[in-house]
């Protein structure tokens, strides 16, 4: 909390966004200079990062400048006032480009907000910008974007994760205290597992999907980014809640998260170690801090089981499936006619034609793959057998679910079977890739709660390693809790955040402004 | 199962992906073995599984019949490839014959 001697500008980007939000509200700091520390410290390591698709510095500065004067006349301010963010680039913006990772909206300016755009906005939010992510969130690495890759901030030679990899290389490079990603099938964990911060899938519907470019409108869950779990935790409840404008949302209360996060009491409570996913199949490094933090759990008064989930390995398969289906149907909004790239329009080749120019030209290896695997599962003559039985699958993971957590209060994973691998490695071997979501996809078949948080970095490879809690659907405040109690018990066995053990990046203008 | 590539082809233009040759190429050994790899699920699966669609159990959500606020001609038009007289150009959709 040193904010106010010299050199401050780098100080303000290592502060927690709790911690930014009390000094905003203080006046200890006012929100315009938080803002322009993130924003210089963006021009100083983004070009190695490559976190941001597209940086709004005045826009930002315009937002921070209203929560500064919005204090000065003594109005009401947020809990996340003048605390600044990076929103994953598939979320409408009205004053900036929304690209989803893909060349087919290059440059386009949505006519509206998303719903949590505009609920940032309203909680005095600050928006620094729209990171990178996987074309239309379909991937595991950023490499998909057809904007280039984004570096993971611990090994810049290596993947940040994704989809959601430039929120989580945003945050864990200081560029932005909070991110927004969405997952869909692991997209906001596994980045944050790689990357060594806390990420957070929120129950389906808990959180609003209008304004969210779609990708399986019935997995989509947009959900928070941050380096603490009580960041996590303020930034989820400032998202999320019921929206008329969402068909799917969930017309309840959003679960108590940050006291959950305060309380980060784990006594009594039953954990169960998920059999499937906690023999082999991981590297040797995740396992090991994997067990080591179960091991923590039942020091901290966990009472920790073995259950068997006999359908979570048949999850990937029935995602591969499920999520490619529902891509190829709603990827074909995407038709030259009515907003995006147009390509082939000579005056004499036919609306079809140009539409199928277009894609061809638009569309990346991976979004073309899974368009035409939704396309084939959904065809007649294989319905039944694809598509159909991927669906009742869905169904036994979810009755998995049921009967774990009749047993148990949470379940616990990791959340990656690899620590980050090397950017090219799996580009063009899609099955090699999609097993990096081997874990997190149950969660989003049955549309429950999950966290991923930092357990340690891995003997063999230097590189962070995540924990995954899944609690039950609207549960969300157990994933909290549970997170919240390994954080604390970790960071006093490390004497700090696992982020401080990354290696400085560099800063070519000679380190802070 | 496996997938040959004139299937392939067929997917790609019920898809409207003018795909090249290499394309095609590549991407028919990848799906075969996507595909699979994907079949896993008829091996549980069963019958008298009810299917699941989604992981909210709603359905019908309705509004009450009230007018909101919607996008001016202007602002829905705004990414438009081409535009004429406040409507979209679109390439012909019918041939002369």
């Amino acid at each position: 909390m040193a904010a106010r001697d010299a050199g401050a500008g780098s100080k303000l980007t290592r502060l927690t966004a709790a911690e930014i939000a009390a000094a905003v509200a203080s006046g200890e700091v006012s929100a315009v200079e938080v803002t322009q520390a993130h924003l210089d410290r963006i021009v100083a390591v983004d070009s190695d990062v490559h976190a941001f698709l597209h940086v709004a510095g005045n826009a930002a500065l315009a937002a921070a400048e209203d929560v500064d004067r919005k204090r000065a006349a003594g109005e009401p301010l947020g809990p996340l006032a003048g605390v600044p963010l990076a929103l994953k680039d598939v979320m409408t913006t009205a004053d900036m480009p929304t690209t989803c990772g893909s060349k087919i909206l290059e440059g386009w300016r949505p006519p509206y907000d998303a719903t949590v755009t505009r609920r940032l906005r309203d909680a005095g939010v600050v928006i620094l910008g729209k990171t990178n992510m996987d074309e239309f969130a379909m991937g595991s690495s950023t490499e998909n974007s057809a904007y280039g890759p984004s570096h993971n901030p611990w090994d810049l030679t290596r993947i940040p994760g994704g989809s959601s990899g430039g929120s989580s290389a945003a945050v864990a490079a200081y560029e932005a205290p909070l991110a927004i990603g969405t997952d869909t099938g692991g997209s906001i964990r596994q980045p944050a597992s790689v990357c060594g911060i806390v990420g957070m899938k929120p129950t389906y519907g808990g959180s609003s999907r209008y304004g969210l470019v779609a990708f399986a409108s019935s997995l989509d869950t947009p959900g928070p980014l941050a380096r603490t779990v009580l960041d996590a935790a303020l930034l989820h409840e400032v998202m999320s809640g019921h929206d008329p404008c969402d068909s799917t949302s969930v017309d309840a209360p959003v679960p108590p998260v940050v006291a959950a996060a305060r309380q980060a009491d784990v006594s009594g409570l039953r954990v169960g170690v998920v059999t499937e996913f906690s023999g082999g199949g991981s590297q040797t490094g995740v396992q090991a801090r994997f067990t080591e933090a179960v091991e923590l759990l039942e020091s901290l008064g966990a009472k920790v089981v073995e259950v068997s989930c006999p359908h979570f390995t048949y999850a990937l398969p029935a995602y591969y499936l499920i999520a490619p289906s529902e891509c190829s149907s709603n990827l074909a909004r995407f038709d030259a006619m009515r907003y995006g790239l147009r390509a082939g329009d000579d005056g004499t080749r036919s609306a079809d034609e140009v539409m199928s120019l277009t894609r061809e030209a638009g569309f990346g290896p991976e979004v073309k793959r899974r368009i035409m695997l939704g396309t084939y599962a959904l065809s007649s003559g294989y319905y039944d057998a694809y598509y159909g039985k991927a669906q009742q699958v869905r169904t036994l993971i979810t009755q998995d679910f049921e009967a774990a957590f009749e047993q148990v209060d949470v379940l616990v994973s990791p959340t990656t079977p690899t620590t980050a691998f090397p950017i090219g490695e799996r580009v063009d071997d899609p099955m090699a890739m999609y097993l990096a979501d081997l874990f997190t996809i149950p969660s989003d078949l049955a549309g429950n709660a999950a966290i991923s948080v930092p357990c340690g970095l891995a003997p063999e490879d230097g590189l962070p390693v995540g924990l995954q809690i899944m609690a039950p659907a609207l549960a969300d405040d157990r994933a909290y809790r549970v997170g919240a109690a390994v954080e604390s018990a970790l960071e006093q066995r490390w004497g700090g955040p696992l982020l401080a053990k990354a290696k400085e990046l560099r800063e070519p203008s000679g380190g802070t402004q | 199962m496996s997938i040959t590539r004139d299937e392939v082809a067929h997917l790609a233009r019920l898809s409207r992906l003018a795909l090249t040759d290499a394309e095609l190429d590549h991407f028919a050994g990848q799906l075969d073995q996507i595909i699979g790899a994907v079949a896993r699920v008829q091996e549980v699966a069963a019958e008298g599984i009810p299917p699941m669609t989604h992981a909210v159990p709603v359905v019908n959500v309705l509004r009450d019949d009230v007018e909101v606020a919607c996008l001016s001609p202007e602002q829905a038009l705004s990414g438009a490839p081409a535009a004429e007289q406040s409507r979209f150009r679109v390439p012909r959709i019918l041939t002369e014959d």
